[in-house]
This record gives C-alpha cells, structure tokens and sequence, in this order.
C-alpha cells in the first residue's frame, strides 16, 4: 500500500468527529442538470454523501415544471432521478431558499464542494414600449402556469381573443403554440393543471404567429416539436413564401439536423396553404424576419398589435450571418403577445456574481479560495438557457468529472455537510421536505388524477404540499 | 423462431403506435406485454452477445436475449453506461445512441423512422451509421454485435 493511502486511511479512522468522515457533496436546485451531477458522482465515488437542496418542496425542476404536459415521455427520465435519489448516500431536502434560508457562504463552509445547478428561472423581456400592457405576457409564466409551478399559479391569461402572437421561435414558443391550438380533449388525457385545462377549453384563439427575427435557417426550435406542430389535428400551418427564397438551393449543403429540418418546414410550405371556412381549423403561422419594435395599445393599455421592424441577414457565410434592421415596418393585429426570447437566472445568494445571466465559470468551476468548499456549477445557470435534457446532461457529467478529480485530491474529509446546515435553517424554517414526503405528495397527486382520468394532479400550492408531506 | 418473429414484430408495431397514439409506455411494460412466455419454447431463450465499445475504449461484453432491444440489454443487464435510456425507449431522447459498423448498419431490417431520426439529429458524434439503441431489437444473426457508444458531453452545442 501506498503511504499516502495508508495516511489517509489511519486517519479517518482516527478521527474522533461526530462527523461521517466522508466527501460532503451540496446540489442546489433538484432539476435534471443537479441530479445528473450526482448520478455521476455516486457512480463514481462509493463514499460521497450528497445532499441535493430545492427551493421547493418537491423535485425535479424543469422536467415536472417545463416539460409539456402532452410529453409524458420526456418525463420518464425522472424514473432515473428517483433511483439517483433513493441511493443510501443521496439526500433529498426541499423548501429550503438558497439566500434565504441559508447563504452561499455557509454551505461553502460545511461541505467540500457546492454544486449550483438552480437554473433559469426569469425570463428575459424586450424593452420596447408598451411592454407592461394588459395581454403581454411572459411565455415562462405560461407554461408555469400550465404545468402547476405554485409562483404561477394566479397567473391570467386572456384567451377570449382571436389572434395570439409568439415572439421568439424556440421549442418554447412551439411548446406555447401547440398548448394553444391543440384540441382540448387531448390535453385532458395529460397532468395539465385543472385551472389550465378549464381556461383553455374556453379559448376563442384561431391563429397562432410565430414571430421569429432571423429566417428559417436560424430557428431555434428542434424537429420533434415542428414534426409535431405540423401533426397538429384540425391545425393548419400558413408560411410566408417570401421567407424562403433561395432556401431550397441552400438546402444541400446543410449539415443533416439543419437539413432535415429546412427540408421539413420546405415540404410543409408546398402544403395546403389556404384558408378555410371550416369553424373547427385553427392555424399556426410562422413569420421569419421581424423584430418587434412595440407593442400598439389603445386608451387602456390593452393591447391591439405589434409593430415589428422587417429584418434581413448579411454576410456570406451562413453561419456567420448577422441580423440586421432595414426601414421597412410592419403591423401584426393581436390580442394577446407572449415574449419568448428566453430565459435568464436569477442572483440567489449575494455572493453570486452573475454576468448576462449566467454565472461565470471554467468547467464548471466558478470558485476555488482557500478554507472553503469549492465552487461550482452546472446546467443552464453555467450554460445560459439552450439545448435539451441531453446537452444538460452532457453537461452535468462534465462538470461532475471536474468535481471528483478536486474531491479526490482532498486529504481529509471534515466537513459537516447537512448536521451543521439544518442547525442554521432550523432557525427560521422549521419545514424542511425530505424524500419521504416528496413520495406522499407524488401519491397524493397521482390519486387526484386517477379521478378525473389524468395521469396525474399536480398540487400547485407550497403550503398545500408542506401539510401533506408532514401528515 | 415462430415466437422470436412475432415477438419482434408485436415491439416493433408498438414503438410505432406510441408515437401517433401519444399512448405512454415504456421498455417495462413493452416486455410485459408478449404474453409468449408461457410457452414451453420460451423457456429456451435464445442468446446472442454483445458488446458495446464505450468512448474510452471499454468494451462491455454481454449476453442477450434474441428479441430485446439494445437499451433492453443495457437495462437488464444493468450495464454501467451513464444515462443511457432517459426517455425508456419511447423516442423522445438520443441517450441511447449507438455507432454501428457499416455491415451491421445495413443489414438491419429497418430503416430508422423519421421520429427515430428526427432524435439522432440532437446526439452528439452523430454518424453515418447512428442509430437509437431503443430501435434495434435482436435477432439470432446478429450474434457477437459490437456497437460504438458515443460520448454524452460536447462542448459545441449547435
């Protein structure tokens, strides 16, 4: 055996600490970048205590509050996560606020390494004038409002209406899009929100635009989502011809995800583009092209159209194209905008400095000064809010790659990790939500649903949740 | 034979309708559903090996059973491959992305769909001759199978 090792060895064995002597892990935020961080932690390092906190009593962020309800599947991941959780060495604590309950430099204190991995939770506005009128809303706020985030679930929506416009041409826009212009008896068979459901079985929406800055050769939305648009039952998709001038010559040159989806949106403009009398169509209309400029009101504040500045791209190379405004302007009458040009996190502790929204870092690696537990983060708070769950697993497991090397090369292992920590949260919240009652809720929600035939129902308050774990 | 033809083909008509019935499932109850296994004949599985070659190099060799699908043999077999089969074999991920060797690739008796495809566009190291695991289900002859798994982290995101 090598001396170091024996060392190592003689004096954890040796240490007289109440505490387990053992790599003291913190997560901050339960979303899929922070649990697959520690699936590969765990996997890798049989002897790490983990403890993953959460602002809200329940896990599994943007897969239970981001997925849309008619993607059941997507979900599945969270069969994964709940393994990760139920290991012996893995804790789970809700209802615990990062810079509230407890400060950054606290957990750096108590554990050998601090993992941030709470997302991006605010949406990004335009700052254009009329911004603050009645029916401009934030896409984000929707679709927390659907999925039964409890901070959204007052949220109104005005959906009585005939035109609705998107700006921002991402999968969210297209997840917005399809919630609206789905039919209502497909969504009752997914765990969307009853106060959603019931909302949106009035709505008098007959066209959805889809406003997007750059051309089809730059949307940001994947296939999945635009195959499915296009699926979409009683939904036809209107496309400006104009848009796609020399696309189709462009086409061959593609790398094959661009070109599968150039081809896709090229097959569907040589679709039936017109518009019918049928009562029961609904439409989705893609504009390339456009910046907003501002939003029309009339004398109170409500919203009538958008005013958008036509745009062009310059330069050669394709994909060093710029986005550039020309004089030319144009008007989309509306009576609902939502802004979905994306997402940005928020400061949660003072001591977190964030620059364009995300929070600097090297690998991952955001701190390393001498005394405390290292630094780090992962997901979209490191990444800035692009991609799907596999590129935020990509991710996470690079960053947890990082985070073993340092936890490997620690010499002794003395942190306190969660003992200490409880002692300070239990000065103001004495309601800390473990795994246990996170499975009581679960129970409680997928019985709820069982009723109305859903696959599930989600409690969308924060006090309701805390009484039926703690029952 | 009549059981391993008519297993695969029940799986591969129900991959299909997942997609356009929007009916949830997943791998667990898929294997549940051949009812086949009463039989006497199901009692004699028939075996093939595999191997999956991972991104360092690591070769994981294994024993499957004919009628599986590759994510089928990296679950039951508990393979240690990090995230593989996120979505549990319903075409919503590419986590469980495979590399085959040419001649494999073109004697599979299906093409990849366009869901199938429309998910190996977002996998990283995306190939010629990528496929999902999910979608390749095992037959006698495809015995001493070696298929590449691709790494899961990129720095360029697209």
């Amino acid at each position: 055996m090598r001396p170091k090792m024996t060392y190592k060895l003689l004096k954890r064995a040796l240490s007289t600490s109440s505490y387990r002597s053992r790599p003291q892990v913190c997560i901050v935020g339960a979303g899929p970048a922070g649990f697959y961080a520690a699936m590969h932690l765990t996997k890798k390092l049989e002897s790490v205590n983990i403890d993953i906190l959460e602002k809200l009593p329940v896990p599994f962020g943007l897969i239970r509050y981001g997925v849309a309800p008619d993607h059941p599947e997507v979900k599945n991941v969270i069969n994964q996560f709940t393994k990760v959780a139920q290991q012996p060495n893995v804790n789970f604590y809700g209802n615990i606020t990062l810079g509230k309950d407890v400060h950054l430099h606290q957990l750096r204190q108590h554990y050998d390494a601090v993992l941030l991995s709470y997302g991006a939770e605010e949406d990004k506005t335009l700052g254009i004038e009329n911004e603050d009128a009645t029916n401009v809303v934030a896409a984000r706020r929707f679709v927390g409002w659907y999925n039964g985030l409890p901070c959204d679930k007052d949220f109104k929506v005005d959906l009585s209406g005939r035109t609705a416009v998107i700006l921002g041409q991402g999968n969210v826009a297209l997840d917005v899009a399809r919630i609206l212009l789905m039919p209502i008896d497909e969504l009752k068979k997914t765990d969307i929100t009853e106060h959603a459901l019931s909302a949106l079985s009035e709505s008098k929406l007959k066209e959805v635009y889809l406003v997007g800055r750059r051309g089809p050769l730059q949307v940001a939305f994947t296939i999945k989502e635009l195959r499915e648009q296009l699926k979409l039952k009683n939904c036809r998709t209107i496309w400006n011809e104009k848009d796609f001038i020399g696309v189709e010559k462009i086409v061959p040159d593609l790398p094959r995800p661009r070109k599968r989806l150039t081809e896709l949106m090229l097959k569907s403009l040589n679709e039936n583009q017109t518009v019918t009398d049928d009562d029961q169509i609904k439409y989705f209309k893609p504009v390339f092209f456009r910046s907003p400029n501002k939003f029309l009101v009339d004398k109170n504040n409500q919203l009538t159209g958008i005013e958008l500045t036509c745009t062009k791209l310059v330069g050669d190379k394709l994909e060093e194209q710029r986005c550039v405004p020309t004089e030319e302007k144009d008007v989309i009458n509306c009576d609902l905008a939502f802004r979905s040009i994306g997402y940005k996190s928020v400061q949660a502790d003072k001591d977190l400095i964030l620059k364009h929204g995300v929070v600097e870092n090297n690998k991952g690696i955001v701190e390393d000064s001498a005394g405390l537990g290292k630094l780090y983060v992962a997901g979209w708070l490191g990444t800035g809010p692009v991609g799907v769950i596999l590129h935020t697993m990509g991710n996470a497991f690079q960053v947890a790659k990082v985070m073993l090397e340092n936890l490997n090369s620690i010499d002794s292992y003395n942190k306190g990790g969660f003992t200490e920590i409880k002692k300070i949260i239990s000065e103001n919240n004495s309601n800390v939500i473990d795994w246990g009652g996170w499975e009581k809720i679960d129970k409680y929600e997928k019985e709820q649903g069982k009723l109305k035939g859903k696959p599930r129902e989600k409690v969308c308050s924060v006090e309701k949740m805390i009484e039926i774990a703690q029952k | 034979m009549l059981r391993n033809l008519l297993k695969s083909v029940t799986t591969r008509n129900l991959r299909c309708s997942i997609k356009n019935n929007g009916v949830t499932t997943n791998f667990v109850n898929q294997r549940s559903i051949a009812p086949l296994s009463t039989t006497e004949l199901a009692l004699k599985e028939e075996k093939v090996k595999v191997t999956f070659v991972l991104y360092d190099g690591k070769k994981l060799e294994t024993e499957a059973k004919v009628g599986d699908t590759l994510l089928d043999v990296v679950v039951n077999n508990d393979l240690n491959i990090e995230g593989y089969g996120a979505c549990e074999g319903t075409l919503t991920c590419s986590t469980c992305h495979v590399v085959l060797k040419k001649q494999d690739y073109d004697r599979l008796p299906e093409e990849a769909c366009d869901e199938e495809r429309d998910m190996l566009d977002l996998a990283y190291g995306l190939t010629d001759t990528s496929r999902l695991g999910c979608q390749i289900t095992l037959t006698k002859d495809m015995d001493g199978l070696e298929v590449k798994v691709p790494e899961t982290i990129n720095d360029a995101r697209s």
